[in-house]
């Protein structure tokens, strides 16, 4: 056992995380702030979801400083409504955290399946799938989303939307951004259909999905991780972005994007901690994923030095 | 050579800013609906509608009723059920044709076809004629002594460009229709209509051949008109000059903006009543977790509803002080309201519980609340509010936001169990509140009655305050109608809205109750 730990220890991953401190600190941030958003209900003080503990005589109460009217003390203060801050941030992070999670995955495993695919069927086949993608491509991936949310919105029944949003928002945004994920992974499958392994095991007749799956799949995980761990950052800030513009989560609800939205307003009349501290949060979210990928990009690929 | 450049210059600069003192940028939150002038009886639709079309008689800015096509009116000295007009002379429309009597009978029966939306204020009228080229009668059923007030947002068309453009028919806007005269105008008022982007941007210029010239101020002879939804975006544009006036300064930012030493904010209360309609009279809702029952008809639970709604604490948090808490909807503004029925229901959340055991529904219920999110004074934040306060009695309210042009539909069309809606009295009396939103939905009456409520005995009695002609038993029977909708917890009434209007610091105009600005008043120093 702890052999095994030492080899981690002792891999060129982690030598090269133990010598890059950006990428220990950014590891530090992002997994308190995972941690915080999953052991949210233990952590947070009110819980925001839950309308009917609202006390709207709550609202706009200034961090760390007692309500004039009820007397209730907020460490970053309420929103408009009334809601603690500190609680809404946790459980908009956890959304947020939730979507980005969930349409990395959605995205990764229908782009990794197609890319294979298109990669050792080869001709009619890749030429399709990759030319779907190159068109998909030429648009912004916010305008994907967008368009995807509102076709699927208008399939939801109308009694169902709230609770169907997160799921809605989950598949636009992986829709948006498979492309990544189907590139990638063709472009490394294509290398390694030629290496003699491969061609060994279609000469002794192993079914072509054994072939993708079990020899090919393993070589290629690397650079797909890295697209992913990027992926996230992305994902996060697509979510805030379609929610920020009033198209994501809905308000009773609020991920971090509905939160900044919602801040957004009372910016000019001095309430600044209902925009500030999600904002914040949202950038160290974002920040430290994102350092983390191209730590692991650099780590993965020595001969990619951007 | 120097000297002289830096002189054109401050001549360039100085012509540029005279001529630049004349236009108005001017924003709001939402847009008009349509230029029909008939389709939408709404505010900012008929805003932007009186400075392009005008009315026999309008209100002015202090809500006093003033001449404006028609010259003259009274009762005919002959028979009782008459009112006579005589109309301005020497009026032409926008596109040069001549105004007449003839375009006044036009407009009048347009606005009572059924697809208008103002035909409601006409319902007591039997026929319109013309009596020579300028005068103009209107024959009721039954002598109408209120009728004036009921002309104030009547616009007038042009019959020739009507007819020519093939738009007679009065848009059908619920259905999504479009004809020339939704995105086309052609009036006889103070403006031209020369540029227009729903949405996003309507160009008015100042009508050279206009009657008024001489008469009103008329210094604004160009505005533009840009809906502006996001408030922090609207104040951003006040504050930063790239718009002059705006008609909604969110309540947040009354400080910062009057704080400005270039900008001031004007307000006064408004003639204007903030509730919630139910879905009282249908078998089941739609959007509810109850089968086969409608819990909104149990009289308790919206009683219980009523008890449950905070409206001290939406009046200091959401409204930030500016509003005043109703028990009616009926603004104190208009004939019929009394304090004894503007009595604000005392908040009790157990009383409310216990109510909602009664009823049956100890365990709540759960439904879709219907919000608009760019009409009223922080309309959404309103809804947001009560989501919370009628979770506190079980009730778990879904919250639908979305822009007016999509909420009202739900309303006219009875696809909403439960909504947000803001009612303006422009005739300042109950019998208006009473046709719209409280008769049974007719042809001719209930247009904005989404409740679903029908009450034949109530109806009897709207439709006799139409021809009452003696104003105590008139009074008398609106008295026994508020009681009747008092006694039902018809609608759950919210508050009045205060208005606060945002300007530079040159613009001089007084706040119109009604919340309409009309830049042929407007003054600029």
């Amino acid at each position: 056992m702890t052999g095994h730990l030492y080899r981690i220890w002792d891999s060129d991953l982690c030598w090269s995380f133990r010598q890059s401190p950006v990428a220990m600190v950014s590891a530090c941030i992002s997994i308190a702030l995972v941690l915080c958003a999953i052991l949210a209900p233990l952590i947070a003080p009110y819980n925001p979801f839950d309308p009917s503990t609202l006390n709207l005589m709550n609202g706009f109460s200034r961090p760390m400083e007692p309500n004039a009217f009820t007397g209730e003390t907020f460490l970053l203060g309420t929103d408009d409504q009334g809601r603690d801050m500190f609680s809404t941030i946790l459980y908009g992070m956890r959304i947020s955290l939730f979507v980005g999670f969930m349409a990395v995955i959605f995205a990764m495993v229908l782009g990794v399946l197609l890319g294979l695919v298109a990669a050792y069927a080869g001709g009619r086949t890749d030429a399709i799938i990759m030319r779907i993608a190159d068109v998909q491509l030429t648009f912004p991936a916010i305008l994907v989303a967008i368009l995807i949310f509102g076709i699927a919105k208008g399939f939801t029944p109308v009694h169902l939307r709230d609770q169907m949003a997160i799921w809605v928002l989950i598949l636009s945004i992986g829709l948006s951004d498979w492309v990544q994920f189907a590139r990638v992974a063709r472009g490394a499958a294509l290398v390694e259909i030629q290496k003699e392994y491969v061609e060994a095991a279609i000469l002794i007749g192993r079914r072509p999905e054994i072939i993708i799956f079990r020899h090919i799949l393993p070589n290629v995980v690397s650079p797909i991780l890295v697209i992913a761990t990027i992926s996230l950052a992305l994902a996060i800030i697509l979510e805030a972005t379609l929610s920020f513009l009033g198209v994501g989560a809905p308000p009773t609800q609020p991920s971090l994007g509905t939160l900044i939205r919602i801040g957004q307003s009372f910016f000019f009349s001095g309430e600044w901690w209902i925009l500030f501290f999600p904002a914040v949060t949202l950038l160290m979210l974002a920040l430290s994923v994102n350092l983390l990928g191209d730590w692991l990009r650099d780590a993965l690929n020595p001969k990619l030095d951007d | 050579m120097k000297k002289i450049f830096f002189s054109t210059l401050c001549a360039m600069l100085a012509l540029a800013s005279t001529s630049h003192a004349e236009t108005i940028n001017w924003a709001r939150a939402g847009d008009s609906l349509t230029l029909d002038p008939h389709a939408q009886n709404e505010g900012p639709t008929h805003t932007l509608a009186h400075q392009i079309y005008e009315t026999l008689i309008m209100r002015d800015m202090t809500g006093a009723q003033v001449p404006n096509l028609a010259t003259d009116w009274a009762p005919s000295a002959d028979n009782p059920n008459v009112w006579t007009f005589k109309l301005r002379e020497g009026v032409t429309f926008h596109d040069g044709s001549e105004f007449d009597s003839e375009d006044v009978v036009f407009s009048f029966e347009r606005a009572m076809m059924p697809n208008s939306d103002m035909k409601e204020l006409l319902s007591s009228v039997k026929e319109v004629r013309a009596n020579g080229k300028y005068g103009f009668e209107i024959e009721t059923n039954g002598p109408n002594p209120v009728l004036p007030a009921n002309l104030n947002d009547i616009f007038i068309m042009d019959k020739g460009w009507t007819e020519a453009n093939n738009t007679v028919e009065v848009q059908d806007f619920e259905g999504g229709e479009e004809t020339h005269a939704s995105r086309n105008a052609n009036g006889t008022g103070p403006y031209i209509l020369t540029e227009r982007v729903p949405d996003a941007k309507t160009v008015l210029e100042a009508n050279p051949n206009y009657w008024g010239i001489g008469t009103f101020p008329l210094h604004v002879t160009k505005v533009n008109y840009t809906p502006i939804k996001n408030a922090a975006t609207r104040v951003a544009a006040l504050l930063s000059g790239e718009v002059d006036f705006i008609q909604d300064v969110p309540v947040q930012d009354l400080g910062r903006v009057d704080g400005d030493p270039n900008l001031k904010v004007l307000n006064a209360p408004q003639n204007r009543v903030i509730f919630f309609g139910m879905n009282v009279g249908g078998d089941d809702l739609v959007s509810d977790n109850v089968e086969g029952a409608n819990p909104l008809a149990d009289k308790r639970v919206r009683e219980a509803m009523n008890i449950a709604v905070n409206r001290d604490a939406i009046r200091q948090i959401v409204m930030r002080g500016q509003s005043i808490p109703a028990g009616v909807i009926n603004p104190p503004f208009v004939n019929g309201y009394t304090d004894a029925l503007d009595r604000i229901p005392a908040y009790d959340i157990d009383k409310a519980k216990s109510l909602m055991a009664e009823a049956g529904y100890g365990d709540g219920f759960t439904i879709t609340l219907n919000c608009p999110n760019d009409r009223y004074i922080n309309d959404e934040a309103i809804c947001q509010a009560a989501v919370g306060m009628f979770a506190q009695i079980g009730i778990t309210v879904n919250l639908d936001a979305r822009p007016k042009a999509q909420h009202f539909p739900l309303i006219r069309n009875w696809e909403t169990d439960f909504y947000l809606l803001g009612w303006g009295v422009p005739t300042y009396d109950s019998e208006y509140i009473f046709n719209f939103l409280v008769h049974t939905k007719t042809d001719q009456r209930g247009s904005w009655n989404g409740t679903r409520y029908s009450n034949s005995a109530l109806d009897a009695k709207i439709v006799s305050l139409g021809s009452e002609t003696n104003l105590a038993a008139r009074n008398a029977t609106i008295a026994e109608i508020w009681e009747e909708v008092q006694d039902e917890i018809l609608y759950l009434p919210i508050h009045f809205q205060v208005l606060n209007w945002g300007m530079g610091n040159r613009v001089e105009t007084l706040v119109a109750p009604n919340d309409r600005a009309v830049f042929k008043y407007m003054e600029l120093k």
